[in-house]
């Protein structure tokens, strides 16, 4: 039975003093998100059906290489954000939320590495 | 996780009692409400009520009025001005919160279905605990804040200035808007819910409150203001027409032009 008084389940452990870094990101990466998803999409389209040679002279390209690391990073970053928040609205298991923060955040991460090789490796030339 | 379902002794019981109509009205219209009784040591029912429109006034508050008045006498709700003020008969009225005083009868299709606010502790039938609600409005510390000394007149504040007030004052602590709002059904005792936010807002859009730095800071948590998700059941919901969606926004530019 909770015998705190309400004002002490009002004020609990008090303000955090930050999440305006992690909101402020979150819309960001929202609206970076619009014209890299168009143009992530308009150059998929556009490699449908291309060999690998052509597709090697696509990533070795400056422009499409830098790109295709900021779709990747803001994709992720993004991601990331999203559900976290997804997880502390929902999740109130104390050790599963720290858990699942974990394993979303570090996921988030390789993946986000990974992706980030492969086109490095692609545009020197794997 | 979050509960999806009621707890067990929350649920409500499919039979419940119906009052018929006095013999020969015509014009009935069937309520059916929710009811719980701390005391009986039973899981909530619906019970059915059938008003005949012909004798009762216009709203939901008359019918409900005149239930107690003449069918069931313990049916238990808040209400007092009976015009839009007070904010004490809130409850959920087909599906939607809002004031039963000011909600018309004739605007609902089929049967009147009555409900506490939702997703909050059930003192008695139609009676929600607004304790923890009341308390987060009072650590927002709704009161003008200033170290300059008191003038022997009022406070000035220039017309604009006023009207930037406009859409914050009205608020009657109705808390339609709280307890639409899913972020506060998850969360309610860390995230401030939209009616205490608007309130936060309405002092910090103030030109004579000199505590912004304070109020801005206490604000500034990822649970107390951040998990506002901008769903908007608020605005929907609020019976005054005012939009706690846009004050939460307005807080998040102030913490954005503070940093800028």
């Amino acid at each position: 039975m909770d015998m705190r008084s309400h004002l002490g389940r009002a004020r609990g452990l008090g303000s955090a003093k930050e999440g305006y870094d992690h909101w402020w990101g979150q819309r960001l990466t929202s609206i970076a998100m619009v014209p890299l998803s168009f143009w992530f999409v308009y150059s998929m389209v556009g490699l449908i059906g291309a060999d690998y040679e052509t597709l090697l002279a696509w990533a070795g390209t400056h422009g499409n290489a830098l790109m295709m690391v900021l779709f990747v990073m803001t994709l992720f970053h993004h991601l990331n954000a999203g559900v976290q928040v997804i997880i502390e609205d929902y999740v109130h298991t104390e050790w599963l939320k720290i858990a699942s923060l974990i394993v979303v955040k570090y996921g988030c991460i390789a993946l986000a590495l990974s992706c980030i090789i492969a086109v490095l490796r692609l545009a020197f030339g794997g | 996780m979050v509960e999806f379902l009621l707890p067990k002794d929350s649920r409500v019981r499919k039979t419940g009692i119906t009052y018929k109509a006095p013999g020969g009205a015509t014009n009935i219209k069937k309520f059916k409400v929710y009811r719980y009784n701390p005391d009986a040591g039973e899981n909530p029912r619906i019970d059915t009520y059938e008003v005949d429109l012909d004798t009762c006034g216009p709203m939901v508050l008359d019918a409900i009025i005149k239930i107690k008045n003449e069918q069931d006498s313990t049916l238990t709700f808040r209400r007092s001005c009976r015009e839009g003020v007070c904010g004490s008969c809130a409850m959920n009225i087909d599906g939607t919160n809002t004031l039963a005083c000011t909600k018309p009868i004739d605007e609902i299709k089929g049967d009147v279905k009555i409900f506490p606010l939702p997703h909050m502790p059930v003192v008695k039938d139609l009676v929600p605990d607004l304790n923890l609600t009341y308390s987060q409005y009072r650590d927002i510390e709704p009161w003008l804040k200033a170290d300059t000394a008191a003038p022997n007149q009022e406070r000035l504040q220039s017309e604009a200035d006023r009207a930037k007030l406009d859409g914050l004052w009205e608020c009657i602590l109705c808390f339609c808007c709280q307890t639409s709002c899913p972020s506060y059904w998850w969360n309610s005792e860390r995230y401030l819910g939209p009616a205490v936010l608007l309130q936060a807002y309405r002092w910090l859009a103030d030109s004579r409150d000199e505590a912004k730095e304070e109020r801005l800071e206490a604000l500034e948590d990822p649970f107390r203001l951040y998990r506002c998700h901008t769903i908007m059941n608020c605005t929907m919901a609020c019976p005054k027409g005012l939009n706690p969606g846009k004050a939460i926004a307005e807080i998040k530019k102030l913490q954005l032009e503070r940093r800028g």
